[in-house]
């Protein structure tokens, strides 16, 4: 586990912003911590990249303890935090070669890899102008290249496309995508769903300082009742038979019917709604959404 | 702290220093009023108040140590504010992330301080020159007053840089910063302390201000030195200690976990 972490507690005031978090994170994986505001998202980051000290618990990254050993701690992560991070009086091209040499990757090194690194992230044209000309997409773009300069072992990314239009968040989970692809360690946070479904391949649904559930998206799909099957009739005569013939759940013209997800399950409903003489307008079959465990979960 | 580490430290903070310095020099608009308020006080002191005020001797002569002691104000209080500006714009979670010295940024925003103060007050120094200050020091006198006000500008920098790190915001580093542009109108930069209400006088006379004041006069227009000198030398030192005891911790403490 290339990232561990055992009971993380952490109360500000009187107010407890973590209680008890435990995160087992293997090398190569992409977890997203998911979950609203005030879960305690960012705090479980920042004890994780050393910015905070956790009250109680215990975590390591890469085997170095976050409390015993930050320097080598640092040495391994990089942090993308939820407000881009950048020296708006500075070039793109300074920003980076700064945070290279801060990495001690050496002048001639630090060059080349922000030269690779503006290719990569489509900065190339505007590495020599000042960040306060860049869009927020860009600024992001920089703030994550930024992080990537000494190829760290592991990336926290901390919202990393909160506040972005459409489409540089698209552009974002494009770059990101690419960094799980190289098989590079990443945990995020994330208050989108689709995010998390579409960057992670674990989510750790986080609510009120507590871990309320843990797996794939498709784990987590099943686990709140999974799928069913959903008959639309044309009216309430039809819709009050069907009721009576099938288990499930009337809502308008719909009546929701719990399903394993299996063809012989929707035969069986088909064949008893023809015996019965009913004919719903249309059929189809659900799969819950992130959305919906996400409510369920944390209502 | 191993040899490596030294090494480390050291190009840590030459890194920042750079950044400070490009960061500074890019704010043209802070530098231009740094330099631009002070020579407007000299216009208005020298063309405008100076006739009334009786020193004993030419006034633009006697008011030009206390006008660069002003510059050095304004110099300093700004890097109260970008100190502040790093502490509350996320930068300083990036850099903390980091494997870096723990306040290898302050010593660059300290650096840049010494270096926009430098040309501000040589600036500064050309106007008055032009407006017919006539300094009667030689090289080493010069060399004197260039060092203590180097010292005074060190030590004023670190409690800039302790006031940034304290300061809820950009805004309030500003306000804090406020009382050490006010200091020096409290002190024999502009008119002779002697001349104050007796309840302001011990003030003007104890504050670090007019020793610095007195001995950078001393040693250019050739005024009395008295023991102004070391009484100055004493201050900038423990100011300095002060402040930069003062800034690390602060820094260390609100940085710590």
């Amino acid at each position: 586990m290339i990232v561990e972490a055992t009971g993380l507690r952490k109360s500000y005031g009187a107010t407890e912003v973590l209680s008890g978090v435990d995160l087992r994170v293997p090398e190569g994986s992409v977890h997203a911590l998911l979950g609203p505001n005030g879960a305690g998202k960012t705090t479980t980051v920042r004890i994780l990249t050393t910015l905070t000290r956790p009250d109680d618990g215990r975590a390591t990254i890469a085997g170095y303890d976050v409390l015993r050993e930050p320097a080598q701690v640092r040495g391994v992560i990089s942090l993308t935090g939820q407000y881009a991070a950048v020296d708006e009086d500075q070039t793109g091209r300074e920003n980076l070669v700064m945070v290279g040499r801060l990495m001690h990757l050496g002048r001639p090194a630090a060059r080349r890899r922000t030269g690779d690194l503006l290719e990569r992230f489509g900065l190339t044209d505007a590495m020599d102008r000042r960040v306060k000309t860049y869009s927020g997409g860009m600024r992001r773009r920089l703030d994550l290249a930024m992080s990537l300069i000494a190829r760290p072992r592991v990336i926290f990314l901390d919202e990393p496309t909160t506040g972005l239009d459409p489409a540089s968040r698209s552009t974002m989970w494009e770059v990101i995508g690419e960094l799980v692809r190289d098989g590079t360690t990443i945990l995020l946070t994330t208050q989108y769903l689709e995010e998390a479904d579409r960057l992670a391949d674990r989510i750790v649904l986080l609510d009120h300082g507590r871990i309320v559930a843990t797996g794939t998206a498709d784990e987590l799909k099943t686990q709140i009742g999974g799928e069913r099957i959903e008959l639309r009739f044309a009216d309430e005569v039809q819709l009050l038979k069907a009721t009576g013939v099938l288990d499930g759940v009337a809502d308008e013209l719909v009546l929701n019917i719990p399903s394993d997800g299996t063809a012989a399950h929707l035969h069986h409903v088909l064949d008893v709604l023809r015996d019965n003489g009913l004919q719903p307008e249309r059929v189809s079959s659900h799969r819950p959404t992130l959305d919906d465990v996400f409510l369920a979960l944390t209502a | 702290m191993s040899h490596h580490g030294v090494a480390a430290a050291f190009s840590d903070t030459a890194t920042m220093i750079d950044r400070s310095v490009r960061l500074s020099r890019r704010n043209v608009e802070t530098l231009f009023v740094s330099i631009l308020l002070p020579l407007l006080m000299m216009c208005l002191f020298v063309y405008v108040f100076g006739g009334a005020i009786s020193t004993g001797t030419e006034y633009i002569n006697y008011v030009v140590p206390g006008i660069l002691l002003l510059t050095t104000g304004y110099g300093a209080s700004s890097t109260a504010m970008v100190v502040a500006d790093d502490m509350h714009s996320g930068m300083i979670d990036r850099l903390r992330s980091l494997p870096i010295r723990s306040f290898a940024v302050l010593t660059g925003h300290v650096t840049a301080s010494i270096a926009r103060n430098s040309v501000s007050t040589a600036i500064v120094v050309l106007a008055s020159l032009a407006m017919g200050f006539r300094p009667s020091a030689n090289a080493g006198e010069w060399l004197a007053a260039i060092g203590l006000l180097l010292l005074y500008v060190l030590a004023l920098s670190w409690l800039a840089a302790g006031l940034g790190v304290i300061a809820k915001s950009v805004e309030s580093a500003s306000t804090l910063s406020f009382f050490m542009l006010f200091l020096p109108y409290l002190s024999s930069a502009f008119v002779q302390p002697e001349t104050m209400p007796s309840w302001l006088r011990p003030i003007s006379e104890h504050q670090p201000i007019t020793p610095v004041i007195e001995t950078v006069r001393s040693f250019l227009i050739g005024a009395p030195l008295g023991n102004n000198g070391w009484t100055a030398l004493a201050w900038c030192c423990g100011l300095l200690l002060f402040s930069f005891t003062l800034a690390t911790s602060l820094y260390r403490r609100r940085t710590s976990r």
